[in-house]
Protein backbone atom coordinates (compact mmCIF):
# COMPACT_ATOMS: atom_id res chain seq x y z
CA UNK A 1 0.00 0.00 0.00
CA UNK A 2 1.09 3.88 -0.74
CA UNK A 3 1.49 5.49 2.20
CA UNK A 4 3.11 9.07 2.68
CA UNK A 5 4.73 9.98 5.54
CA UNK A 6 5.95 13.43 6.93
CA UNK A 7 9.80 12.96 7.96
CA UNK A 8 11.64 16.19 8.90
CA UNK A 9 9.23 18.37 7.18
CA UNK A 10 9.09 16.89 4.20
CA UNK A 11 6.55 14.37 2.82
CA UNK A 12 7.35 10.97 1.90
CA UNK A 13 5.27 8.80 -0.42
CA UNK A 14 6.58 5.30 0.68
CA UNK A 15 5.54 1.83 -0.81
CA UNK A 16 4.87 -0.73 2.38
CA UNK A 17 3.64 -3.23 3.78
CA UNK A 18 1.05 -3.22 6.71
CA UNK A 19 3.53 -5.17 8.32
CA UNK A 20 6.43 -2.76 7.45
CA UNK A 21 7.67 -1.56 10.98
CA UNK A 22 8.26 2.20 10.81
CA UNK A 23 12.24 2.04 11.34
CA UNK A 24 12.51 0.28 7.92
CA UNK A 25 10.44 2.61 6.10
CA UNK A 26 12.92 5.57 7.42
CA UNK A 27 15.78 4.04 6.60
CA UNK A 28 14.19 2.67 3.46
CA UNK A 29 13.08 5.94 2.71
CA UNK A 30 17.44 6.75 3.19
CA UNK A 31 17.25 8.44 6.14
CA UNK A 32 19.80 5.56 7.86
CA UNK A 33 20.89 7.53 10.88
CA UNK A 34 18.12 6.02 12.46
CA UNK A 35 19.48 2.73 13.60
CA UNK A 36 18.19 -0.78 14.42
CA UNK A 37 19.94 -2.15 17.72
CA UNK A 38 17.50 -5.12 19.42
CA UNK A 39 15.14 -5.57 18.15
CA UNK A 40 12.85 -6.25 20.77
CA UNK A 41 11.93 -2.76 22.16
CA UNK A 42 14.50 -2.90 24.71
CA UNK A 43 17.40 -0.64 23.39
CA UNK A 44 15.93 2.64 21.89
CA UNK A 45 18.29 2.88 19.38
CA UNK A 46 16.03 3.80 16.71
CA UNK A 47 13.64 5.99 18.91
CA UNK A 48 12.69 8.50 16.85
CA UNK A 49 9.91 11.99 17.59
CA UNK A 50 6.44 12.23 16.88
CA UNK A 51 4.91 15.43 16.51
CA UNK A 52 7.14 17.20 18.40
CA UNK A 53 7.21 15.93 22.13
CA UNK A 54 6.57 12.44 22.04
CA UNK A 55 9.34 9.55 21.54
CA UNK A 56 8.55 6.38 19.85
CA UNK A 57 11.35 3.21 19.40
CA UNK A 58 10.52 3.11 15.32
CA UNK A 59 11.01 -0.62 15.83
CA UNK A 60 7.77 -0.82 17.70
CA UNK A 61 4.97 0.93 15.32
CA UNK A 62 4.05 0.46 12.07
CA UNK A 63 4.53 2.80 9.47
CA UNK A 64 1.00 2.79 8.50
CA UNK A 65 0.11 4.28 12.10
CA UNK A 66 2.81 7.37 11.08
CA UNK A 67 0.38 8.87 8.93
CA UNK A 68 -1.00 11.74 9.76
CA UNK A 69 1.97 12.69 12.18
CA UNK A 70 5.32 14.29 12.10
CA UNK A 71 8.51 12.31 12.54
CA UNK A 72 11.73 13.69 13.50
CA UNK A 73 14.62 11.83 13.13
CA UNK A 74 17.93 12.85 14.16
CA UNK A 75 18.83 14.10 10.24
CA UNK A 76 15.99 16.39 11.03
CA UNK A 77 17.86 18.38 14.41
CA UNK A 78 20.75 20.66 12.65
CA UNK A 79 19.28 23.51 10.83
CA UNK A 80 20.90 25.53 8.41
CA UNK A 81 24.18 23.86 8.67
CA UNK A 82 24.33 24.49 12.69
CA UNK A 83 24.02 21.48 15.09
CA UNK A 84 21.51 21.63 16.97
CA UNK A 85 22.51 22.25 20.67
CA UNK A 86 21.83 18.84 21.90
CA UNK A 87 23.93 17.71 19.05
CA UNK A 88 26.57 19.96 20.18
CA UNK A 89 26.32 19.36 23.55
CA UNK A 90 26.81 15.49 22.39
CA UNK A 91 30.69 16.77 20.48
CA UNK A 92 31.12 19.05 23.51
CA UNK A 93 31.21 16.41 25.72
CA UNK A 94 31.82 13.23 24.24
CA UNK A 95 28.75 11.96 24.53
CA UNK A 96 29.70 8.70 22.82
CA UNK A 97 31.91 6.09 22.62
CA UNK A 98 30.65 3.94 19.47
CA UNK A 99 28.20 6.17 18.29
CA UNK A 100 25.69 3.65 17.74
CA UNK A 101 22.85 4.98 20.71
CA UNK A 102 23.54 8.27 19.85
CA UNK A 103 21.17 9.38 17.30
CA UNK A 104 18.27 7.32 19.95
CA UNK A 105 19.79 9.04 23.20
CA UNK A 106 19.49 12.77 21.28
CA UNK A 107 16.34 12.02 20.64
CA UNK A 108 15.18 10.36 23.75
CA UNK A 109 16.95 13.43 25.52
CA UNK A 110 15.19 15.96 23.26
CA UNK A 111 11.72 15.02 24.31
CA UNK A 112 12.85 14.76 27.91
CA UNK A 113 14.08 18.41 27.47
CA UNK A 114 10.85 19.05 25.94
CA UNK A 115 8.61 17.96 29.03
CA UNK A 116 11.20 19.22 31.88
CA UNK A 117 13.56 22.11 30.48
CA UNK A 118 15.67 21.89 33.43
CA UNK A 119 16.01 18.24 34.40
CA UNK A 120 18.34 17.07 37.10
CA UNK A 121 21.04 14.33 36.89
CA UNK A 122 18.50 12.02 38.32
CA UNK A 123 15.47 13.10 36.59
CA UNK A 124 18.32 12.28 33.15
CA UNK A 125 19.32 8.92 33.88
CA UNK A 126 15.60 8.25 34.52
CA UNK A 127 14.20 10.12 31.76
CA UNK A 128 16.77 7.81 29.22
CA UNK A 129 16.78 4.69 31.11
CA UNK A 130 14.84 3.39 28.27
CA UNK A 131 17.78 3.86 25.63
CA UNK A 132 20.88 1.69 26.52
CA UNK A 133 24.50 2.68 25.57
CA UNK A 134 26.74 -0.87 25.07
CA UNK A 135 29.67 1.02 25.91
CA UNK A 136 28.18 2.38 29.25
CA UNK A 137 29.37 5.95 28.42
CA UNK A 138 26.38 7.30 30.31
CA UNK A 139 28.45 9.42 32.33
CA UNK A 140 29.13 11.81 29.51
CA UNK A 141 25.38 11.07 28.00
CA UNK A 142 24.25 12.62 31.14
CA UNK A 143 26.99 15.21 30.97
CA UNK A 144 25.69 16.43 27.54
CA UNK A 145 22.12 16.72 28.35
CA UNK A 146 22.88 18.60 31.08
CA UNK A 147 24.88 21.22 28.72
CA UNK A 148 22.01 20.95 26.28
CA UNK A 149 19.49 21.99 28.45
CA UNK A 150 21.51 25.26 29.78
CA UNK A 151 22.18 26.27 25.84
CA UNK A 152 18.37 25.65 25.14
CA UNK A 153 17.34 27.88 28.24
CA UNK A 154 20.23 30.54 26.92
CA UNK A 155 18.41 33.39 24.81
CA UNK A 156 19.40 32.66 20.75
CA UNK A 157 22.57 33.71 20.02
CA UNK A 158 23.88 33.97 23.43
CA UNK A 159 25.50 30.85 23.01
CA UNK A 160 29.57 30.87 24.12
CA UNK A 161 31.63 30.02 21.32
CA UNK A 162 34.82 27.89 22.14
CA UNK B 1 12.85 -9.11 12.34
CA UNK B 2 9.75 -9.04 10.30
CA UNK B 3 6.03 -9.57 11.72
CA UNK B 4 3.81 -12.04 9.93
CA UNK B 5 1.77 -10.40 7.22
CA UNK B 6 -1.58 -9.44 7.87
CA UNK B 7 -4.79 -7.56 6.98
CA UNK B 8 -4.73 -3.65 8.06
CA UNK B 9 -7.80 -1.81 8.97
CA UNK B 10 -8.25 1.69 10.05
CA UNK B 11 -11.75 2.45 11.11
CA UNK B 12 -12.45 6.38 11.68
CA UNK B 13 -15.87 5.32 13.96
CA UNK B 14 -16.12 2.83 17.03
CA UNK B 15 -19.43 1.52 14.87
CA UNK B 16 -16.72 0.56 12.04
CA UNK B 17 -14.18 -0.56 14.98
CA UNK B 18 -16.64 -3.25 16.15
CA UNK B 19 -18.18 -3.95 12.91
CA UNK B 20 -14.83 -4.94 11.78
CA UNK B 21 -13.69 -7.18 15.43
CA UNK B 22 -17.23 -8.84 14.72
CA UNK B 23 -16.73 -9.60 10.97
CA UNK B 24 -13.44 -11.14 11.89
CA UNK B 25 -14.16 -12.60 15.38
CA UNK B 26 -11.01 -13.79 16.93
CA UNK B 27 -8.99 -13.58 13.94
CA UNK B 28 -8.73 -9.80 14.64
CA UNK B 29 -6.75 -7.94 17.27
CA UNK B 30 -7.00 -4.34 18.47
CA UNK B 31 -3.76 -2.39 17.57
CA UNK B 32 -3.69 0.83 20.20
CA UNK B 33 -0.56 1.35 21.55
CA UNK B 34 1.20 -1.83 20.33
CA UNK B 35 3.61 -1.70 22.87
CA UNK B 36 3.42 -5.74 23.80
CA UNK B 37 1.00 -6.75 20.69
CA UNK B 38 3.73 -5.37 18.26
CA UNK B 39 6.84 -7.19 19.96
CA UNK B 40 4.95 -10.59 20.21
CA UNK B 41 4.27 -9.94 16.16
CA UNK B 42 7.54 -9.53 15.52
CA UNK B 43 8.85 -12.64 17.25
CA UNK B 44 5.78 -14.38 15.49
CA UNK B 45 4.02 -15.21 19.12
CA UNK B 46 1.61 -13.84 17.77
CA UNK B 47 0.32 -13.97 14.01
CA UNK B 48 -3.10 -12.34 14.02
CA UNK B 49 -4.96 -12.27 10.51
CA UNK B 50 -6.80 -8.87 10.54
CA UNK B 51 -5.22 -5.72 12.71
CA UNK B 52 -7.76 -3.47 13.71
CA UNK B 53 -6.00 -0.14 14.42
CA UNK B 54 -8.20 2.05 16.93
CA UNK B 55 -5.47 5.42 17.07
CA UNK B 56 -7.48 7.06 14.68
CA UNK B 57 -11.14 6.60 16.65
CA UNK B 58 -12.30 10.02 18.21
CA UNK B 59 -13.12 10.62 21.43
CA UNK B 60 -11.13 8.04 23.24
CA UNK B 61 -8.23 9.83 24.62
CA UNK B 62 -10.20 11.40 27.98
CA UNK B 63 -8.51 11.25 31.40
CA UNK B 64 -11.18 12.86 33.49
CA UNK B 65 -13.41 12.53 36.61
CA UNK B 66 -16.77 11.76 37.02
CA UNK B 67 -19.43 10.41 38.99
CA UNK B 68 -16.76 9.44 41.94
CA UNK B 69 -14.66 7.38 38.81
CA UNK B 70 -11.86 8.26 36.71
CA UNK B 71 -12.62 7.69 33.43
CA UNK B 72 -9.45 6.48 31.26
CA UNK B 73 -10.53 6.17 27.44
CA UNK B 74 -9.04 3.71 25.49
CA UNK B 75 -6.57 5.87 23.50
CA UNK B 76 -5.18 7.33 27.00
CA UNK B 77 -1.28 6.48 26.84
CA UNK B 78 0.75 5.93 30.19
CA UNK B 79 2.56 9.06 29.87
CA UNK B 80 -0.79 10.78 29.87
CA UNK B 81 -1.26 9.27 33.51
CA UNK B 82 2.33 9.95 34.44
CA UNK B 83 2.60 13.94 33.75
CA UNK B 84 -0.70 14.21 35.03
CA UNK B 85 -0.76 16.56 38.15
CA UNK B 86 -3.76 15.31 39.73
CA UNK B 87 -3.27 12.16 39.35
CA UNK B 88 -0.03 12.53 40.85
CA UNK B 89 -1.34 14.25 44.09
CA UNK B 90 -4.37 12.10 44.85
CA UNK B 91 -3.75 8.78 42.53
CA UNK B 92 -1.11 7.63 44.56
CA UNK B 93 -0.97 4.15 43.64
CA UNK B 94 -1.63 4.48 39.83
CA UNK B 95 0.57 7.50 39.56
CA UNK B 96 3.28 4.84 41.19
CA UNK B 97 2.66 2.60 38.65
CA UNK B 98 2.40 4.84 35.56
CA UNK B 99 6.45 5.54 36.73
CA UNK B 100 7.28 1.95 36.02
CA UNK B 101 5.49 0.36 33.24
CA UNK B 102 7.80 -0.44 30.22
CA UNK B 103 10.53 2.08 29.73
CA UNK B 104 9.69 6.16 29.36
CA UNK B 105 9.42 5.90 25.43
CA UNK B 106 7.21 2.69 25.77
CA UNK B 107 5.12 4.39 27.52
CA UNK B 108 4.49 7.51 25.37
CA UNK B 109 3.18 4.51 23.28
CA UNK B 110 1.64 2.15 25.53
CA UNK B 111 -1.63 2.70 26.56
CA UNK B 112 -3.70 1.79 30.37
CA UNK B 113 -6.44 0.10 28.92
CA UNK B 114 -4.16 -1.60 26.32
CA UNK B 115 -2.08 -3.43 28.94
CA UNK B 116 -5.19 -4.52 30.70
CA UNK B 117 -6.77 -6.41 27.65
CA UNK B 118 -3.31 -8.06 27.03
CA UNK B 119 -3.40 -9.21 30.52
CA UNK B 120 0.09 -9.92 30.66
CA UNK B 121 0.60 -12.36 33.68
CA UNK B 122 3.61 -9.70 34.25
CA UNK B 123 1.26 -6.68 33.70
CA UNK B 124 1.58 -3.62 35.94
CA UNK B 125 -1.79 -2.06 35.02
CA UNK B 126 -3.92 -5.53 36.28
CA UNK B 127 -2.17 -5.71 39.25
CA UNK B 128 -3.12 -1.90 40.13
CA UNK B 129 -6.89 -2.21 38.78
CA UNK B 130 -7.12 -5.24 41.39
CA UNK B 131 -5.59 -3.25 44.45
CA UNK B 132 -8.00 -0.67 43.53
CA UNK B 133 -11.41 -2.21 42.38
CA UNK B 134 -11.46 -0.84 38.90
CA UNK B 135 -13.82 -1.83 36.40
CA UNK B 136 -13.88 -1.98 32.61
CA UNK B 137 -16.49 -0.39 29.68
CA UNK B 138 -16.92 -2.87 27.32
CA UNK B 139 -18.88 -1.57 23.97
CA UNK B 140 -20.29 -4.64 21.82
CA UNK B 141 -22.98 -3.91 18.55
CA UNK B 142 -25.79 -3.72 21.38
CA UNK B 143 -24.37 -1.01 23.58
CA UNK B 144 -22.15 -0.90 26.81
CA UNK B 145 -21.29 -3.03 29.76
CA UNK B 146 -19.35 -2.42 32.75
CA UNK B 147 -17.98 -5.77 34.41
CA UNK B 148 -15.70 -5.45 37.53
CA UNK B 149 -11.74 -6.18 37.10
CA UNK B 150 -12.30 -9.28 38.46
CA UNK B 151 -14.75 -10.57 36.11
CA UNK B 152 -12.71 -8.99 33.19
CA UNK B 153 -9.20 -10.76 34.02
CA UNK B 154 -10.13 -14.48 33.21
CA UNK B 155 -6.57 -16.77 32.37
CA UNK B 156 -2.71 -15.72 31.44
CA UNK B 157 -3.33 -12.94 28.04
CA UNK B 158 -7.23 -13.81 28.11
CA UNK B 159 -10.30 -11.53 29.46
CA UNK B 160 -13.89 -11.36 29.18
CA UNK B 161 -14.19 -9.60 26.17
CA UNK B 162 -15.99 -11.39 23.53
CA UNK B 163 -16.15 -11.59 19.82
CA UNK B 164 -17.19 -8.27 18.51
CA UNK B 165 -16.20 -5.66 21.90
CA UNK B 166 -13.99 -3.51 22.13
CA UNK B 167 -12.69 -2.14 25.63
CA UNK B 168 -13.28 1.37 25.61
CA UNK B 169 -12.69 2.30 29.05
CA UNK B 170 -11.33 1.63 32.55
CA UNK B 171 -12.64 3.23 35.72
CA UNK B 172 -11.12 3.72 38.81
CA UNK B 173 -12.89 4.55 41.70
CA UNK B 174 -11.73 8.24 43.17
CA UNK B 175 -9.68 7.82 45.87
CA UNK B 176 -10.91 9.69 48.88
CA UNK B 177 -8.12 11.56 52.09
CA UNK B 178 -8.31 8.84 53.81
CA UNK B 179 -7.36 6.48 50.66
CA UNK B 180 -3.76 5.95 49.82
CA UNK B 181 -1.95 3.31 48.08
CA UNK B 182 1.59 2.04 46.20
CA UNK B 183 2.98 -0.49 43.82
CA UNK B 184 6.24 -2.10 44.41
CA UNK B 185 8.30 -4.09 41.89
CA UNK B 186 11.40 -5.56 41.51
CA UNK B 187 13.14 -5.97 38.35
CA UNK B 188 16.24 -6.47 36.76
CA UNK B 189 16.75 -3.51 34.37
CA UNK B 190 14.29 -0.94 33.55
CA UNK B 191 11.64 -2.65 30.83
CA UNK B 192 11.98 -5.68 32.20
CA UNK B 193 9.40 -8.15 33.19
CA UNK B 194 8.98 -7.58 36.81
CA UNK B 195 10.25 -10.45 38.76
CA UNK B 196 7.84 -9.66 40.99
CA UNK B 197 5.44 -6.75 42.28
CA UNK B 198 2.77 -5.92 44.53
CA UNK B 199 -0.03 -3.47 44.12
CA UNK B 200 -2.07 -2.40 47.62
CA UNK B 201 -4.63 0.30 48.39
CA UNK B 202 -5.86 1.70 51.60
CA UNK B 203 -8.54 3.28 52.89
CA UNK B 204 -8.44 4.23 56.48
CA UNK B 205 -11.74 4.88 59.19
CA UNK B 206 -11.94 8.66 60.48
CA UNK B 207 -11.09 6.10 63.96
CA UNK B 208 -7.54 5.16 61.72
CA UNK B 209 -8.81 1.32 61.43
CA UNK B 210 -8.86 0.27 58.11
CA UNK B 211 -11.89 0.35 55.87
CA UNK B 212 -11.35 -1.15 52.95
CA UNK B 213 -8.03 -2.81 51.99
CA UNK B 214 -6.86 -3.95 48.26
CA UNK B 215 -3.78 -5.92 47.50
CA UNK B 216 -2.99 -7.48 43.33
CA UNK B 217 0.21 -9.35 43.01
CA UNK B 218 1.77 -9.78 39.48
CA UNK B 219 4.49 -11.48 37.59
CA UNK B 220 3.83 -14.53 40.16
CA UNK B 221 1.54 -16.12 39.05
CA UNK B 222 -0.28 -17.28 35.10
CA UNK B 223 -1.78 -14.01 35.77
CA UNK B 224 -2.54 -10.79 38.87
CA UNK B 225 -3.71 -12.04 41.57
CA UNK B 226 -6.26 -10.62 44.75
CA UNK B 227 -4.74 -11.33 47.88
CA UNK B 228 -8.24 -11.70 49.60
CA UNK B 229 -6.88 -13.37 52.43
CA UNK B 230 -4.76 -10.58 53.36
CA UNK B 231 -7.36 -7.97 52.54
CA UNK B 232 -9.87 -9.90 54.87
CA UNK B 233 -7.54 -9.85 57.90
CA UNK B 234 -6.62 -5.67 57.38
CA UNK B 235 -10.19 -4.95 57.25
CA UNK B 236 -11.70 -3.32 60.30
CA UNK B 237 -8.04 -3.61 62.26
CA UNK B 238 -6.14 -0.86 63.51
CA UNK B 239 -2.62 -0.66 60.99
CA UNK B 240 0.44 -2.28 63.09
CA UNK B 241 3.44 -4.22 61.79
CA UNK B 242 2.50 -7.56 63.05
CA UNK B 243 -0.47 -6.78 60.90
CA UNK B 244 1.09 -5.91 57.68
CA UNK B 245 2.90 -8.99 58.23
CA UNK B 246 0.37 -11.42 58.42
CA UNK B 247 -1.54 -9.76 55.49
CA UNK B 248 1.93 -10.05 53.41
CA UNK B 249 2.68 -13.78 54.51
CA UNK B 250 -0.56 -14.51 52.94
CA UNK B 251 0.59 -12.72 48.98
CA UNK B 252 3.70 -15.85 49.62
CA UNK B 253 1.25 -18.32 49.95
CA UNK B 254 -0.87 -17.68 47.20
CA UNK B 255 1.63 -16.90 45.02
CA UNK B 256 2.76 -19.59 41.92
CA UNK B 257 5.61 -18.16 40.55
CA UNK B 258 7.24 -20.21 37.49
CA UNK B 259 11.22 -19.81 38.31
CA UNK B 260 13.16 -18.35 35.67
CA UNK B 261 16.54 -16.07 35.16
CA UNK B 262 14.57 -13.81 37.00
CA UNK B 263 14.96 -16.13 40.42
CA UNK B 264 13.36 -19.01 41.60
CA UNK B 265 9.95 -20.12 42.18
CA UNK B 266 10.69 -19.83 46.47
CA UNK B 267 12.37 -16.62 45.54
CA UNK B 268 9.74 -14.95 43.92
CA UNK B 269 6.98 -15.82 46.57
CA UNK B 270 9.24 -14.35 49.26
CA UNK B 271 9.39 -11.31 47.32
CA UNK B 272 5.76 -11.21 46.90
CA UNK B 273 5.62 -11.17 50.57
CA UNK B 274 8.33 -8.48 51.01
CA UNK B 275 7.10 -6.06 48.60
CA UNK B 276 3.14 -6.53 49.85
CA UNK B 277 4.42 -5.22 53.05
CA UNK B 278 6.83 -2.67 51.80
CA UNK B 279 3.45 -1.40 50.01
CA UNK B 280 1.17 -1.66 52.88
CA UNK B 281 3.97 0.74 55.13
CA UNK B 282 4.50 3.18 51.95
CA UNK B 283 0.81 3.43 51.82
CA UNK B 284 0.03 4.18 55.36
CA UNK B 285 3.10 6.34 55.51
CA UNK B 286 1.54 8.43 52.66
CA UNK B 287 -1.80 8.83 55.32
CA UNK B 288 0.63 9.59 58.06
CA UNK B 289 0.48 6.87 59.81
CA UNK B 290 3.98 4.86 60.80
CA UNK B 291 3.64 1.18 61.71
CA UNK B 292 7.84 0.74 61.23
Amino acid sequence: MEITLKINGAEKKLNVEPRTLLVHAIRDAGLTGTHIGCDSSSCGVCTVVLDGKTAVKSCTMFAVMAEGHEITTIEGMAQGGKLHPLQQAFHDQHGLQCGYCTPGMIMAAHVLLQHNPNPTEEEIRFGLSGNLCRCTGYQNIVKAVQQAAQMLQQPAGAAADD
Amino acid sequence: MIPAAFEYKRPMSLEEAISHLAEHGYDARVLAGGQSLIPAMRYRLAQPAVLVDINKLPNLGYLLEENGKLRIGALVRDTDVEFNKNIQSKYHLISDVSMVVADPIVRFRGTVVGSLCHNDPSGDWAAAAIAARAEMVIQGKNGTRVEAIDQFLVDSFATSIGEGELAVEARFPIPNERTSGAYEKIERKVGDYATAAAAVQIELNPDGTIKEAGIGITAVAHMALRVVEGENLLRGQKPSLDLIRAAAEEARKIADPNPDARGSAEYKKDMARVLVGRGLIKALRRLNVAVA
